[in-house]
């Protein structure tokens, strides 16, 4: 076969879901010229079933420079979803009144105080705002609390949105701000040389001096082509929704929130089961057993959907940044909270990648933090 | 603008929004609907809608059934006395 044409941009982005469309959109911000490569359906595909939180209270106990990350994301949301509302007109339904992790047993709450004391220990001096809030206080913000519930953990930055609006209006910003987007394009092969990179997909050729591996639980396999390492695996959570009702919840809990058409997402389970998509009776019980244990009034609701997705998990569950030292000019995102952190990836990563300089806030998600080697 | 074909006789008399109607044996509620001439409105956007699909898929058929909210109506086979009411905008949830 006739080796295709090269067809050659300022920036190859492989993978198009919420990390990849992020960084694309971001990238093309820049005023970068660049192809968004996405595999199909049958990809794994994490951007198409979470649940929608944008979420600050609980990430990165023993990491600050997470924790820190995942702030900086959050304050960055406002201006994406502005940016984008003015650029596509898609409300990606951002709220931010911040949010509250139940506790339905005096073990579980503190643990949770003593978890959150440490959040703000860790924070230094960035200020960390939380309150451990008791039930009889916590009866007047939540209607219908259930009365296993003791209390909760409070914090004023947290929030929610559409993730599937998200992703849309990524794309739709990305292709009206002259990206291209490639469908049906799953990577296989590359040739990598310092600032110069070559992919094959979909029968086409592309090349450009920079390269960004954005393929969530396909980054495993195709970062050591270009030097990089992103040993991620998949993590299931199963996820229930209910039938819509008029808006009762002013707030995201962590495993419960009201969208803006009034279902109700219940979720979501952390289960280590490799590529296995299926769901389960038994965790949809759980699941269902512990909303209604937070809110009686949900067992009154139809579930009307529920599906499982898959996580894309680094061994301690941070992020993974980075750039290949061998080959200057590519780079690997991966994270287990693509919505969170898409504010920090549009508008702080993408410019940094368009620079040519990863910031030394991103050094500890360095995937050398896996390395043996490395570490002794 | 429906009719009840005629070899099917309407034995199982229901409340169609507290009126009095006559289905056939094994007819939905949605059926119910759709003699009375009685559509929703949606959740959100309170556009018009009646059922649609009649096999369970597209959800446009919702009616309070009994006093519950939000049923697939076209799933519900009609029952003597079964009180029906389209659906009107979103339920209410929480507390009673
Ligand atoms: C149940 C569940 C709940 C979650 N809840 C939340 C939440 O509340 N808040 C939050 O912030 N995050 C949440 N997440 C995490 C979030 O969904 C992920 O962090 C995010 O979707 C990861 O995005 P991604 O783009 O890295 O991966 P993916 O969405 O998996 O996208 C990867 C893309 O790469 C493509 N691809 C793969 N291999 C190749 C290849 N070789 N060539 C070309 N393309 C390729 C695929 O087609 C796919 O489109 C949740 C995840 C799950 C599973
Ligand atoms: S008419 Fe379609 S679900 Fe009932």
């Amino acid at each position: 076969m006739a080796t295709p044409r090269t067809e050659s941009f300022e920036a190859i982005v492989i993978g198009g879901g919420l990390v990849g469309a992020a960084i694309a959109w971001g990238l093309c911000r820049q005023g970068l010229a660049t192809v968004l490569l996405d595999e199909g359906d049958i990809a794994y595909r994490a951007s198409r079933g979470n649940f929608g939180l944008v979420w600050v209270q609980s990430k990165g106990l023993g990491a600050p420079w997470y924790q820190r990350w995942t702030r900086a994301s959050a304050g960055e949301w406002p201006r994406l979803a502005a940016d984008l509302a003015e650029r596509t007109a898609t409300d990606v339904g951002l709220q931010q009144p911040g949010g509250v992790h139940l506790c339905l047993s005096e073990p579980e709450f503190e643990a949770r105080a003593e978890r959150m004391a440490q959040m703000q220990r860790e924070a230094g001096n960035t200020p960390y705002e939380y309150r451990m809030i008791r039930a009889p206080e916590l009866r007047d913000m939540l209607p219908g609390l259930g009365a296993d519930v003791v209390g909760a953990s409070f914090t004023p930055y947290d929030g929610h949105a559409n993730p599937l609006r998200l992703l849309h209006a990524l794309h739709r910003a990305f292709t009206e701000a002259g990206g291209v987007y490639v469908p049906e394009a799953k990577v296989e092969e590359g040739a990598a040389a310092p600032h110069d990179f070559a992919v094959l997909a979909a029968g086409r050729r592309f090349a450009a001096p920079r390269l960004v591996l954005a393929a969530g639980l396909g980054n495993a396999e195709l970062a050591p082509c270009f030097g990089l390492a992103a040993p991620v695996r998949p993590q299931r959570g199963q996820v229930l929704v209910t039938e819509r009702a008029a808006e009762i919840l002013p707030m995201p809990i962590t495993t419960i929130r009201q969208t803006q058409e009034g279902s109700l997402m219940i979720g979501d389970s952390i289960e280590e089961v490799g590529f296995d998509l299926r769901q389960t009776p038994p965790v949809m019980q759980a699941i269902a057993d512990r909303a209604v244990r937070s809110f009686p009034w949900i067992g009154d609701l139809s579930i009307v959907r529920a599906w499982s997705a898959l996580r894309v998990m680094a061994p301690d569950g941070l992020p993974i940044y980075d750039q290949s030292a061998r080959f200057p000019g590519a780079y690997t995102a991966n994270c287990h909270s693509g919505v969170t952190l898409a504010g920090a990836h549009a508008l702080l990563l993408a410019p940094m990648i368009a620079q040519g300089v990863l910031d030394p806030m991103l050094d500890p998600f360095t995937a050398g933090r896996f390395d043996v080697r490395a570490a002794s | 603008m429906f009719a009840l074909r005629p070899e099917r006789p309407a034995t199982i008399e229901v409340a169609v929004e507290g009126q009095p109607l006559r289905v056939p044996e094994g007819a939905s509620a949605a059926v119910a609907l759709l003699l009375a001439g009685i559509g929703r409105t949606t959740a959100l956007s309170g556009a018009p809608r009646a059922p649609y699909c009649l096999m369970g898929v597209c959800f446009e058929c919702l009616a309070e059934i009994d006093g519950v909210a939000n049923q697939q109506a076209c799933m519900v086979p009609a029952r003597p006395g079964m009180r029906i009411r389209a659906q009107r905008g979103a339920r209410r949830a929480g507390p009673a």
